[in-house]
């Protein structure tokens, strides 16, 4: 345990040292403790109607960010869509994280036939485009936000699949897992002590891009109206700004801010990834230009 | 034995870093180096001791994180250190060329063997395509290949006749001074032997210069006409070759001239202890002297500097200015 | 010359075969999972007599089981029969494809954009190394495909067409253009094409940006780079002429099973700017649920792809490098 601990300390050392890893980190916990602390932030109730003559307004001192069609407070909306927008995306990104792991490494352990199979099958939803795939899930089984993170996060195992499997399988070359064989060891207990401690860093690099996906996915499939209409996340706020003509009457008080919010998050995911695989996958090689 | 008079390339106190966390770390430390015209020297030293980053600097094909830091490089009368780009490109392997390791992937491998030479010619000569593929080879015969192999790739050469084509490749445009950095450490006892008369016999014929770095003494005692031993970033012996294995007087030199097996001797085959230092805090004052199995306490106070103990053989040792004291020179 | 690796054509043609097959598959097998009578639910007209749906049942034999269904299903689809749409009250197969041949246009203009600007951005970040340009061109890569197109295409209109008004706001084309003349046809195409394309270029070009200069920044650690600047070539001659080639594979692959993610962003840029293409009328099939519609065009779209990626599939076994070597 106290080993583990060192090498969180000494990871977190090096981590610190990334400028862009750093502001990637900073803006997400932004958004966390925002998301967290949102009935204290938010000057109004998300779903508070303020009379029918503040529809649409643009933005002023009382309303920072103006007003939406049925007269709520925008700033109050975008605070507490945060909380759905972030929590499906975890939760999605962590289903496909699980998902694909367990996949990855069945294939990659077994081998053989049935791993072939598994492959081809990831294979194949890799190739189906994805979104054309998850709107015909969401017309058939209904949009909410559970069947959202159940569809996104079964989606998306495939790459994590690919990553994990490839990875097993270097490692099962190294002497470590033949030692262990010898002496007669249970595959179970191979994969647990031996496998997964050294899969586990490499998952972890690669769910911050899961969770940047994730987050997307659900914003594209909000917009579409597919999310969920009474957990109002980014997505869904633009989907009824769409609906409400807000673009054609130059509402851009009501686009602007949710957008923004999720390129925010998306920037943020993508520079922490960078800085976790330039730490993960140093370049050793000199380079001669 | 050469005389070390008509200066073809002189180097003065060169200093050559890397840019770090914080600031750089001194491959290269201060050497001083003369080298006349028509002869063969070598640079010997283990892996990491500064002689490759001596030598790319000499051209500056350092990597991007590397600066010279200090010192000059005169070659021909003129500073290179300080050259802009454009004249360092005229003069590079149309004045001095170099020999990379056949190992390395030196030769592009989506190109053949003959068009990469021709690009040297064409780069420094107005030459046709035409000309320069035959000029090619041409010089493909001259290191002892079927010149018809010029349309071959590289992977399809075994290992000594990549090399041979990389010794044709620096010859392309008649340089005056070869630079040759392990040129056949990656090769069988056979084919180095091969490789190696090759380059002496071409040295000759073609009145080269050439500087041969290796971590080998054995390929640098069958080869050259001086020596320079480096251990992390200095100089620390400096002779022709005979002396310097007859009479090796830095306690380095004498632990690797003992290191090698020889057939004739009955030397034991000794292993020096320990390892090259880290450059980034390198020892207090001589750099050998954790390693040195005859220090004394001015060894890791003062750094030794390079005196001439005899005609032409320089050593940076305190026990020899101890020892020239006592003979009361 | 190459030699074209027939084994290699053959394998991966079965493939494909293959994996059209499962999607095909797929396809009805999805939409055999909607809960309630199908029937009902693929052929919602409200006028229907019970003596109407009972025909259809037959027609369609729905009243048949499930392996019976599927192999209609399979007949149907090698006639080209995928239906009829409810909302249009025609055939589905000629909306879509129809509809397929507008994205087509949209697809392909971006497709050349975005790869060939995404490329450059790449190349002269690895060229600039190190200097502000480099981190300019990863930073600009990085955030516009953070961007999601949906946004993007409404800030699009919210600034160019409602505030600047200088690009149409949505659709294909202005009613009754064509009629003039050719040039204003063409002239009024592009004035509506110009900003779903910007859209789409601004998004995926960063992948390519991307890939590019790390793959640039890798080749640029072989030892051959460092031969080539030994003998004298500048640095721009290095890159061009021992780097570049070898660095563009990866992006080349890269455009090539791009295909299937681009069309989710296509999807959407359609949808927010009424272009009438393949990935609108899937948002309107969803939006009425007209399932035949939605059906025929989520099938449509996903052989299409398939398609795609096998042509360029095999432009790429009779390009690649090593089976020329």
């Amino acid at each position: 345990m106290q080993e583990h601990l060192k090498t969180i300390r000494k990871f977190w050392n090096s981590y610190k040292r990334s400028k862009r890893g750093m502001i990637g980190l900073i803006i997400l916990v932004f958004f966390f403790v925002q998301a967290v602390f949102a009935a204290q932030l938010a000057p109004y109730a998300p779903d508070q109607s303020l009379g029918p003559s503040s529809i649409l307004l643009s933005p002023t001192l009382a309303h920072p960010l103006g007003t939406d069609e049925v007269s709520r407070d925008v700033l109050s909306e975008v605070i507490y869509a945060s909380r759905v927008s972030l929590m499906v995306g975890f939760l999605a990104a962590f289903l496909s994280l699980v998902v694909g792991t367990f996949i990855g490494l069945l294939a990659g352990y077994y081998g053989g036939l049935k791993a072939e199979v598994l492959m081809r099958i990831t294979d194949l939803f890799l190739v189906i485009p994805f979104l054309p795939l998850v709107i015909v899930l969401a017309a058939i089984f209904g949009s909410s936000m559970l069947n959202l993170i159940l569809v996104i996060g079964i989606t998306g195992w495939t790459w994590t699949a690919r990553t994990v499997r490839s990875q097993i399988l270097s490692l099962k070359e190294r002497p470590f897992v033949e030692r262990a064989r010898s002496i007669g060891a249970k595959d179970s207990h191979i994969i647990l002590q031996h496998i997964l401690p050294n899969v586990i860093p490499l998952a972890f690099a690669n769910s911050v891009i899961l969770i940047g996906n994730a987050i997307l996915a659900e914003s594209v499939l909000s917009f579409f109206g597919l999310g969920d209409p009474v957990h109002v996340s980014w997505g869904m706020m633009l989907h009824y700004a769409y609906l409400s003509g807000a673009m054609t009457l130059g509402a851009y008080w009501y686009v602007i801010p949710p957008g923004v919010c999720i390129v925010l998050v998306m920037v943020a995911f993508a520079l922490v990834g960078n800085a976790l695989d330039d730490l993960l996958s140093p370049r050793l090689k000199t380079s001669w230009i | 034995m050469r005389r070390f008079s008509l200066g073809l390339l002189d180097i003065e106190k060169l200093q050559v870093g890397y840019v770090s966390k914080n600031g750089y770390v001194k491959a290269v430390d201060g050497i001083d180096l003369k080298i006349a015209e028509g002869e063969v020297f070598g640079l010997a030293g283990e892996s990491g001791c500064g002689k490759t980053t001596a030598m790319l600097s000499i051209m500056q094909l350092l990597p991007p994180a590397g600066r010279i830091l200090g010192g000059r490089i005169i070659f021909d009368d003129m500073d290179l250190v300080g050259l802009s780009d454009a004249a360092l490109r005229k003069i590079r392997w149309k004045r001095i060329s170099m020999v990379f390791q056949g190992a390395m992937n030196a030769l592009n491998p989506v190109y053949n063997v003959g068009s990469q030479i021709a690009e040297a010619i064409m780069l420094h000569e107005k030459s046709s395509r035409r000309d320069a593929f035959r000029r090619a080879r041409d010089l493909l015969e001259l290191v002892g290949l079927d010149p018809s192999r010029g349309s071959d790739y590289p992977h399809q050469f075994s290992g000594g006749m990549r090399q041979r084509a990389i010794i044709a490749m620096a010859l392309a445009c008649n340089p005056r001074l070869v630079i040759a950095d392990e040129p056949v450490t990656a090769l069988d006892v056979i084919v180095q032997d091969q490789i190696l008369k090759l380059m002496k016999q071409l040295q000759e014929k073609l009145h080269l210069s050439m500087i041969l770095i290796s971590h080998d003494l054995s390929v640098i005692a069958q080869t050259c006409d001086s020596v320079a031993i480096m251990y992390a970033g200095k100089i620390v012996e400096h002779a022709d070759i005979i002396s310097i294995f007859e009479k090796p007087l830095h306690p380095y030199t004498q632990a690797l001239v003992k290191a090698f097996p020889s057939v004739r001797a009955t030397r034991k085959l000794t292993v020096i202890p320990g390892s090259p230092p880290d450059l980034t805090s390198p020892p207090t004052g001589c750099r050998f002297h954790p390693r040195c199995p005859v220090k004394i306490d001015a060894c890791m106070q003062e750094e030794p500097q390079l005196i001439r103990v005899e005609e032409e053989h320089y050593a940076a040792c305190h026990l020899l200015r101890a020892e020239r004291k006592s003979d009361g020179d | 010359m190459a030699v074209l690796p027939i084994r290699r054509l053959i394998e991966k043609f079965a493939y494909f075969l293959l994996t059209l097959f499962l999607v095909v598959s797929l396809n009805f097998f999805l939409f055999r999972i909607l809960p309630g009578d199908p029937v009902k639910m693929l052929f919602r007209d409200p006028r229907m007599t019970p003596q109407d749906l009972a025909n259809l049942r037959v027609m369609f034999g729905l009243d048949q089981p499930l392996y019976i269904q599927y192999y209609l299903y399979l007949v149907n689809l090698l006639h080209g029969n995928l239906g009829v749409s409810f909302a249009y009250d025609q055939p589905v197969f000629p909306i879509v494809m129809q509809r397929l041949s507008n994205t087509v246009l949209l697809v392909g203009v971006a497709y050349i954009f975005f790869v060939l600007v995404g490329i450059f951005l790449g190349v002269l970040a690895a060229w600039k190394h190190g200097t502000r340009c480099d981190s300019f061109c990863v930073s600009f890569a990085l955030t516009t495909y953070s961007v999601p197109t949906f946004w993007l295409s409404m800030l699009f209109i919210i600034v160019f067409s409602v505030w600047l008004g200088i690009f149409p706001t949505s659709g294909m084309e202005t009613i009754g253009v064509g009629v003039e003349s050719f040039g204003a046809y063409v002239l009024d195409l592009l004035s509506h094409l110009a900003m779903p394309v910007i859209t789409l270029v601004l998004y995926y070009m960063g992948f390519y940006t991307i890939l590019a200069r790390s793959s640039l920044l890798e080749e640029f650690t072989q030892d051959y780079v460092l031969t080539a600047r030994a003998k004298g070539m500048s640095k721009w001659q290095v890159i061009r002429k021992h780097t570049l080639r070898n660095a563009m594979l990866p992006s080349l692959t890269l455009a090539a099973i791009n295909i299937g993610a681009v069309v989710g962003g296509v999807l959407q840029t359609e949808m927010v700017f009424s272009w009438p293409g393949i990935g609108s009328l899937t948002y309107e099939a969803l939006l009425l649920r007209d399932y035949p519609l939605l059906q025929g065009a989520f099938l449509i779209t996903a052989l299409s792809v398939l398609a795609a990626n096998f042509a360029v599939d095999i432009l790429y076994t009779w390009l690649d490098p090593r089976v020329r070597y």
